[in-house]
């Protein structure tokens, strides 16, 4: 018998949508069928509520209307942004510089590239996994043509320092990409201001729709297209408009940042009393990222002697989601490939948590996981090898 | 992803635990590799009387110690060694395949225990017939990149 209460702590993998963007979009399915490249009125309407979207994603970011491309969400616009820059720049050069700890959409594509070619370096990070600026100084030289590190780490929560790698790629006139799914709504963000050439990000990460995202592309920047087909998107991006999701995701920016600092406020408090809880009444545990330059609702913690699935399944027998890194990798045995990054042993990796709260979570919910959570770990421990041995080994000093 | 059987005896495992006094243990695993899994045998009159296990690992880990813990309980030894991982997942009602090797480190957990014993007292170890093929997850010496 599983727990009937439910408790969602899982918002770096997805969020529900906001039932006033469900609202917003439910037309757009019926009445508002139009293609918006067709010519007559109820088309017109559609394309109307394109650029209404547009524009409200412009405004999120600090940027021009004409500067944003929908896409499919964040993998299809990560892939743009580095094989469109790659392909249509190779005369200038065919290096690229990411980090080690980007999300797979983004380690994948550049993986790819190098099959193509281009050479790619992967940069270190620190221990709470932020990118060293002296690391990238050195390794950009006079082939590379892209930087691409994201804004905020899916896994630990971890936030770069964008705006000091922008000032860095405008200086030494390479272009650089970040993807910030994990951090729209969460961060502010101006793309002039922190001079970012290139942004992706996906609504489903901010109480949007699913397979919805976007792409800012800085005008003048040199991009090939990665569809094509017909001239949508300003012949940029082919493929018939998804409008409810485009709509959805208009407005499901528009009330994330509308609430943004609120929100915050309340979230990180939350997740700074979990904390607290764990590292006061479970020992031999430890928070994973930045102490501080970290997403409000992100708590990576690791609990030595037990492993990350079986915690998972019996929080869930309890009816508290969770994830032991990214959801993109529950299907991997290896650890997370951003833990080992900050240095963390393979065996410390194994038995992380990822714990992310969001705009439904509670006190009482954080009563509750801590509680359960407390539990687990006792039960987990129990049944390791690993922690029988520690204990043996204690009572021996 | 996993079947009720595999549920079941996660959540409700058998024979966890340390038996003090064994006469046999065998240890698999590798925590780098994120399982680890600890055997441990009473024998008496060549028959296994008591088993019990300890793991780190996932729920198919868990799952396949409980499982082949209580398919050898009451065997004899030689009984007990021909205990096939495949018959370990099969009485779990399948296993994921990336999660097999689990199945596999009961079997070798089980193997260990037994020529434990055997070489405790003065026997020869048996020998693997049918050794798995181990890219990953088998010894502990191996690293887990594949």
């Amino acid at each position: 018998m599983t727990a009937e209460r439910i408790v969602y702590m899982d918002h770096s993998a997805t969020t529900a949508t906001d039932p006033a963007v469900v609202d917003a979009m439910i037309p757009w399915f019926s009445k508002g069928y139009g293609n918006p490249s067709s010519l007559y009125r109820i088309a017109r309407e559609s394309k109307t509520a394109v650029e209404k979207a547009r524009s409200q994603v412009a405004t999120a970011l600090g940027a021009q209307p004409d500067e944003i491309y929908f896409t499919s969400g964040g993998t299809e616009a990560d892939n743009w942004a580095i094989k469109g820059i790659a392909f249509a720049n190779r005369k200038k050069g065919n290096h690229i510089i990411t980090s080690a700890i980007e999300h797979h959409a983004v380690l994948h594509t550049c993986e790819y590239l190098e099959k193509q070619g281009f050479s790619v370096t992967y940069l270190p990070v620190d221990e709470t996994g932020q990118v060293r600026i002296s690391d990238l100084k050195d390794a950009i030289t006079d082939q590379t043509i892209l930087v691409t590190i994201m804004f905020a780490n899916n896994e630990i929560g971890t936030i770069e320092p964008i705006a000091e790698i922008g000032k860095i790629c405008r200086e030494r006139g390479v272009y650089f990409h970040t993807d910030a799914v994990q951090a729209i709504g969460n961060v502010a963000i101006d793309v002039v201001a922190m001079q970012i050439d290139l942004l992706s990000l996906s609504a489903h990460k901010f109480y949007g729709p699913k397979g919805i995202g976007a792409l800012y592309i800085r005008k003048s920047v040199r991009i090939d297209n990665l569809l094509h087909g017909g001239g949508q998107e300003k012949r940029k991006r082919a493929g018939t408009e998804n409008i409810p999701g485009i709509v959805g995701l208009g407005l499901a920016i528009e009330r994330a940042i509308a609430r943004m600092d609120e929100q915050n406020k309340r979230v990180s408090a939350l997740r700074d009393r979990m904390l607290d809880g764990i590292l006061k009444n479970i020992p031999n545990t430890r928070l994973n990222g930045h102490p501080k330059e970290r997403l409000p609702g992100n708590l990576n913690v690791s609990f030595d002697f037990i492993e990350g699935e079986s915690m998972l399944l019996l929080l869930d027998h309890f009816g508290i989601c969770a994830s032991t890194g990214s959801a993109c990798t529950s299907g991997s045995l290896e650890p997370s490939h951003v833990l080992l990054a900050t240095g963390l042993p393979a065996e410390t990796a194994h038995g992380s948590l990822r714990l992310t709260l969001g705009a439904e979570n509670t006190d009482e919910d954080v009563d509750y996981v801590l509680e359960q959570l407390q539990k687990v770990v006792i039960r987990l421990r129990e049944m390791s090898p690993l922690y029988a041995d520690h204990k043996k080994r204690s009572c021996n000093v | 992803m996993y079947s009720e059987k595999v549920m079941d005896h996660f959540m409700n495992p058998r024979n966890q635990g340390e038996i003090t006094e064994a006469d046999g243990v065998g240890e698999v695993g590798n925590p780098t590799c994120g399982d680890i899994m600890r055997i441990f045998l009473t024998v008496k009159d060549n028959i296994i009387t008591e088993v019990k296990f300890q793991t780190f690992g996932c729920g198919a880990a868990v799952a396949s110690s409980s499982m082949a813990t209580e398919m050898i309980k009451g065997k004899t030894l030689e009984e007990a060694w021909e205990v096939s991982n495949k018959a370990v997942a099969e009485a779990l009602e399948g296993l994921p395949a990336i999660k097999m090797h689990c199945s596999v480190l009961a079997e070798e957990g089980i193997h260990k225990a037994i020529n434990d014993y055997r070489i405790k007292h003065g026997l020869e170890p048996w020998v693997e017939k049918n050794p798995h093929s181990h890219d990953h997850h088998g010894h502990e010496d191996e690293t887990c990149s594949t």
